[in-house]
């Protein structure tokens, strides 16, 4: 199966602080790949990278089959991104976000009408269509902006702690959402501390101080920490964290 | 190029849902053209002169009417004796004291000259020099209109002595009015606060709420977002510059007596300028607070080096160089000679040239400074 993401060795470093230490992973095309660490461990520079927001220090990566130093570009026309931050405009409706964020990945205005008009009944937005951003509640933002990151149809869509501040029917509803995504063929990289999510993705790696200190699925990984929960795993590995906080 | 436009599409439907910047953006050129140059006026009027006489001739009373009728000063009263003239200063009653002495009009015709005493209060520089510099011409008017200097104290025939008399002209501005020195100035002061402002924090602002990320993770080029915001407030500039034109010519009945077309030609070219300076800070600012703090900083002084409340060749050498190195003070300069002068595009192509160095220099070194990735 071809690879969607290939790291090898990749690092970050600022000053002597390593952020992020000489991680080796794949993920394949099509998977949902969880990826977990205790806030401060790296997760969120290593995204950077892979995204192309950042350049490694040293190690090699690539995205999409593209190089992360040199074809940062060619990367960014293939993937998707939601930040923990909600990235959509407050002070712009729900139509034109999507407008503006698909005639900036290059979809043509027509095929932008069409695919909105599905997008909107999708999720029960035909209300709220030419309402502000601003005014929806957070679980709907969080669905929509999910919605705008995979709207020029990526072939890896990132996700930053996606579900942050969403109430758990939200979160199901969500996570369904990506569920579809991959079917279609998307990749899905998620970042979460939710443990419940972390046993919906395909396999998961867990960070420690920058290094990835297990990579496996679900199920082998509980098995080889001899527990029953994901929380606990993530417990184990976590704890002999040296760094904390973000 | 169709991605530009979808940018440009954007940023025209933010910034006209914007309510409060729309009213601002039309509501204070208004404002400032009205209300500033009735209030930044540097003429002096109203000095409140404390006379004290002490001769109570017919000169003396004289003076005291010369100084009245001359339509700078107020005599606010005749105080008895220096003390209380002094005191009225303390108590900022009055701004000056002239002090008659006793015997003035008999010195005067015995011996043709006399002494006064003149005291100002020089907390207000300006006033306390203007006022002190007005008194003296007056006196020195009323001393060659005495009798005493006609009718020689011999009794010769001798013919008086040659007077020259200046008889002086305002150029461009006959009357030396003062809004019509401040009005262009104003206007340059607005295009440089939509230029230098309003696009510094707009861009901040997308970094405080976090989409800026989201747009350095979409394929958009820096030249693409770099433009996208510059076109907008380039054509709300060039609208508010419009607007205070307008108001220029109603309020004031000020027309620009050059080529509009030259001054929309600068006016265009500055606003790249100051457009490119708002683009330098928002690479260097993460928030709005810090964003103002360095807009105010430079706008400060750019402001009071620009020539545009004193004078530049008034300033020390060094100071006249750095005026130089803002681009605020060469618009000015331009604003005031194609408004009141008539300047066409001869006489002041060489401040395009250096406005054109600023447009290139400061969006040069801005679109250098923004990165899409660290």
């Amino acid at each position: 199966m071809e690879k969607a993401i290939i790291c090898k060795n990749l690092t970050k470093q600022f000053g002597d602080f390593k952020a992020v230490d000489s991680v080796s992973f794949d993920v394949a095309q099509g998977e949902i790949f969880g990826f977990l660490g205790a806030n401060g461990a790296g997760k969120t520079t290593a995204m950077r990278i892979l995204c192309g927001l950042s350049y490694p220090t040293s190690g090699e990566a690539t995205v999409a089959g593209f190089d992360v130093y040199k074809q940062q570009e060619k990367i960014k026309r293939n993937i998707g991104y939601m930040s923990q931050k909600f990235s959509l405009y407050d002070n712009l409706t729900i139509l034109e976000n999507i407008e503006f964020y698909g005639g900036v990945y290059g979809v043509s205005g027509a095929e932008i009408k069409t695919r909105s008009n599905e997008l909107i009944s999708t999720l029960g937005l035909e209300k709220e269509a030419k309402k502000l951003v601003g005014e929806l509640p957070l679980g709907w933002k969080q669905k929509l902006a999910f919605s705008v990151a995979i709207f020029h149809r990526p072939k890896i869509v990132f996700l930053d702690e996606p579900t942050g501040g969403v109430d758990p029917v939200t979160r199901r509803q969500f996570w369904d959402m990506i569920y579809e995504a991959a079917a279609n063929g998307i990749t899905v990289f998620v970042t979460t501390h939710y443990m419940d999510e972390a046993e919906y993705c395909n396999r998961i790696s867990v960070m420690v101080d920058g290094r990835v200190e297990a990579l496996d699925t679900p199920a082998n990984l509980k098995n080889r920490f001899n527990t029953n929960t994901m929380d606990d795993v993530f417990y184990q590995l976590a704890r002999g964290a040296k760094r904390s906080g973000d | 190029m169709k991605v530009l436009r979808f940018i440009l599409q954007k940023e025209f439907r933010q910034i006209f849902r914007d309510k409060t910047i729309l009213a601002m953006m039309l509501v204070v050129p208004v404002m400032q053209l009205i209300i500033l140059p009735l209030a930044a006026n540097f003429e002096v009027k109203n000095i409140n002169v404390a006379y004290i006489d002490h001769d109570h001739s017919s000169y003396s009373r004289k003076l005291e009417n010369k100084i009245a009728s001359s339509g700078y000063f107020k005599i606010v009263s005749s105080a008895f004796s220096y003390k209380e003239g002094l005191e009225m200063i303390e108590y900022g009653t009055a701004d000056l004291v002239l002090e008659i002495p006793p015997g003035f009009e008999k010195n005067l015709v015995r011996e043709g000259s006399q002494k006064v005493n003149l005291s100002v209060d020089a907390i207000n520089g300006t006033k306390a020099s203007l006022g002190g510099s007005y008194l003296v011409s007056v006196l020195a008017d009323f001393n060659s209109n005495l009798d005493i200097n006609i009718k020689l104290p011999n009794g010769s025939t001798a013919a008086p002595a040659a007077k020259i008399s200046v008889a002086s002209a305002n150029w461009y501005n006959p009357r030396a009015e003062y809004k019509y020195y401040m009005v262009p100035g104003i206007l340059v002061l607005l295009l440089t606060i939509i230029g230098g402002f309003i696009t510094a924090l707009n861009i901040v602002r997308e970094k405080e709420i976090g989409t800026i990320e989201q747009i350095n993770v979409t394929p958009i080029q820096k030249w693409q977002f770099i433009l996208g915001k510059l076109i907008p407030f380039w054509i709300v500039g060039m609208i508010v510059f419009t607007v205070g034109l307008t108001v220029m010519y109603l309020v004031y009945g000020i027309f620009p007596k050059g080529s509009l077309l030259v001054l929309y030609l600068f006016a265009a070219v500055y606003l790249v300028a100051l457009l490119g300076l708002g683009l330098l800070i928002s690479t260097f600012a993460n928030t709005q607070l810090q964003a103002m703090f360095i807009a105010f900083f430079f706008m400060m002084i750019f402001m009071l080096m620009s020539g545009f409340f004193t004078s530049t060749d008034s300033m020390p050498g060094w100071a006249r160089t750095l005026s130089n190195c803002t681009p605020v003070t060469h618009f000015i300069k331009v604003v005031r000679l194609i408004v009141l002068k008539g300047s066409g595009f001869a006489d002041i192509k060489t401040e395009l040239g250096y406005l054109a160095i600023f447009a290139v220099a400061l969006n040069s070194f801005a679109i250098w400074n923004y990165r899409k990735t660290t």
